[in-house]
């Protein structure tokens, strides 16, 4: 095989696993929740079910939605795709399309499909579309200040903003994995994945109340094969924004360093192993804390937002 | 060594990141539980200094830390302030926490200014540029809670932040003092916060509360 065809295979490699996986990451969560909350709960596989069984089912659209409400899935289904053709998921070594983005690149990429979720929210003449969409909103620029801030840090802290340096000078030796601005870092971005997901501390991702809803009542509206899309839109979001702290922040090993196949065939249980971890802290933390006031949240990014600056001044002082 | 100033780094972060906790936590349980964190913290510190600079002092302040500020303060404090206060869900504050954790950015940042010449000046103490500036910080963000905070447990919360602060400064200053005045020092803790604890929980039997703050009237009683 020539070196182009490999790389192109890889890629493939990461879109399918990304595809694949991601519903599967979502069951275990909700699985371990519930066992947490001492039920029993539905089985892993239920998002798979739940996408097959909305992908043949027929599809309602408000006459008085635009082109933008059947838009919105496509965009929002792709982006992920896009995301995980340009970072390296499995590898630890740039692939084929990685000239064409960094880490910043893929937070434009993850925004757009935000953006034309929340404008197809307010496209239909649901009530609460549109109160999830600016509550979204809320959240997002709210979060906007200390997104920048990471990255500004990660760059300040590793002279790059491309996720695969990153995680190099992370890798490099355990002195610089314990820096102390690294894990100002972590703490920053996870409190950031957190609020960005709609995940406990910000939003909960199990209610069924319309009026308290943030992120997840923008999909209300959809049904059939869009939903389908939306909900493992959704999922993969969620997967690779776990790939990306993972990978390139928390846990820099596991990954493939060759550009042979095999060995990113074998990158695919590590990742995956990193992953269920993760999602097992994530279960455990969501468990026990209480869900903020839609007015606190301010309060929660800003904390974020000071770990962060904290980061910043570690550094500026010459403390690595 | 480099491992060493890695991981005192590491945990001088995690103070730093539980005393800003203190400041925009709520809930007194919270506030409590972290703490138990900071304590924690602090202990380590002393510990990984221990080793890494083979001071056996070191490693007892690490002990006495933990059994004095994880375990008894806690204790005391719990049976202090009863169930009452735990059970609240918010503590009242003079100013908002989106100002507080403004505030506590400034803070820090002073703290990191203010420790700069005063590190540069000491030259044979190895840890004292990552000790120094987190244990200032950490005594700025005590006074800050013991001002900000109308609730007599959290103000004597902020004491503990500010004491724990001038120990997480002072253990990479001098490592050699004998164990006596570090027991001595140590056991002042226990003893500062059941008088305090006395205090409030007298002030609760007498006012219905511990709000201090609130307290602004002479009442007497006959």
């Amino acid at each position: 095989m020539s070196p182009i065809t490999t790389h192109l295979l890889i890629n493939l490699v990461q879109v399918v696993f990304l595809l694949l996986f991601s519903p599967l990451l979502e069951g275990v969560l909700a699985r371990l929740e519930e066992i947490i909350q001492g039920k029993r709960g539905p089985s892993v596989f239920q998002p798979y079910l739940d996408i097959y069984k909305l992908i043949g089912k027929d599809e309602v659209v408000s006459e008085e939605s635009t082109w933008i409400f059947r838009f919105a899935p496509i965009i929002n289904f792709t982006m992920p795709v896009f995301v995980v053709l340009l970072i390296p998921a499995l590898t630890s070594y740039p692939l084929f399309f990685a000239f064409m983005g960094d880490m910043v690149a893929v937070g434009f990429l993850m925004a757009l499909g935000g953006f034309f979720v929340s404008l197809a929210a307010m496209d239909t003449g649901n009530v609460y579309g549109p109160i999830g969409a600016s509550r979204t909103r809320m959240v997002g620029f709210l979060s906007e200040p200390v997104f920048i801030l990471v990255f500004f840090s990660v760059s300040y802290i590793a002279n790059a903003t491309i996720p695969y340096i990153v995680n190099a000078t992370w890798a490099e030796s355990w002195s610089s994995m314990l820096q102390p601005a690294h894990l100002l870092v972590v703490i920053a971005f996870f409190m950031l994945i957190l609020a960005d997901e709609g995940r406990i501390p910000v939003d909960s991702p199990s209610g069924k109340v319309e009026i308290a809803m943030i992120a997840h009542s923008k999909n209300l509206e959809y049904s059939g094969t869009s939903a389908a899309l939306m909900k493992w839109a959704g999922a993969m979001k969620f997967m690779i924004l776990m790939i990306v702290f993972l990978n390139v922040l928390v846990t820099p090993w596991g990954l493939a360093t060759t550009a042979r196949l095999s060995d990113v065939l074998i990158a695919i249980p590590a990742v995956l192993l990193k992953l269920f971890v993760f999602v097992v802290v994530l279960a455990v933390i969501e468990s026990s804390l209480a869900k903020l006031r839609l007015f606190r949240i301010s309060e929660y990014l800003a904390t974020a937002f000071v770990i962060c600056l904290f980061a910043m001044s570690v550094r500026l002082a010459g403390l690595g | 060594m480099q491992l060493a100033w890695s991981l005192d780094g590491l945990i001088a972060a995690l103070f730093a990141v539980f005393g800003l906790g203190m400041i925009v936590t709520r809930q007194m349980l919270g506030v409590l539980q972290l703490f138990i964190l900071h304590s924690l913290a602090l202990a380590a510190s002393a510990l990984v200094l221990a080793v890494a600079l083979g001071s056996p002092h070191l490693g007892w302040v690490a002990f006495i830390t933990l059994t004095t500020k994880v375990i008894a303060v806690p204790l005391v404090l719990r049976w202090a302030a009863g169930s009452e206060i735990y059970e609240r869900r918010e503590v009242d504050q003079v100013l908002t926490i989106p100002i507080s954790v403004l505030v506590a950015a400034g803070l820090a940042l002073i703290a990191w200014v203010v420790a700069g010449p005063l590190v540069n000046a000491i030259h044979d103490r190895p840890f004292a540029a990552i000790n120094v500036p987190t244990g200032l910080m950490s005594l700025l963000f005590g006074a800050f809670t013991v001002s900000v905070r109308r609730e007599g447990v959290a103000q004597l919360m902020g004491l503990l932040i500010m004491e724990s602060g001038a120990f997480f400064a002072s253990i990479v200053l001098i490592h050699d003092l004998s164990v006596i005045v570090e027991v001595a020092a140590a056991i002042d803790v226990p003893i500062a916060v059941l008088v305090i604890g006395l205090l409030i929980r007298n002030i609760n039997r007498v006012t219905g509360m511990t709000r201090v703050g609130l307290l602004a009237e002479l009442r007497e009683r006959r």
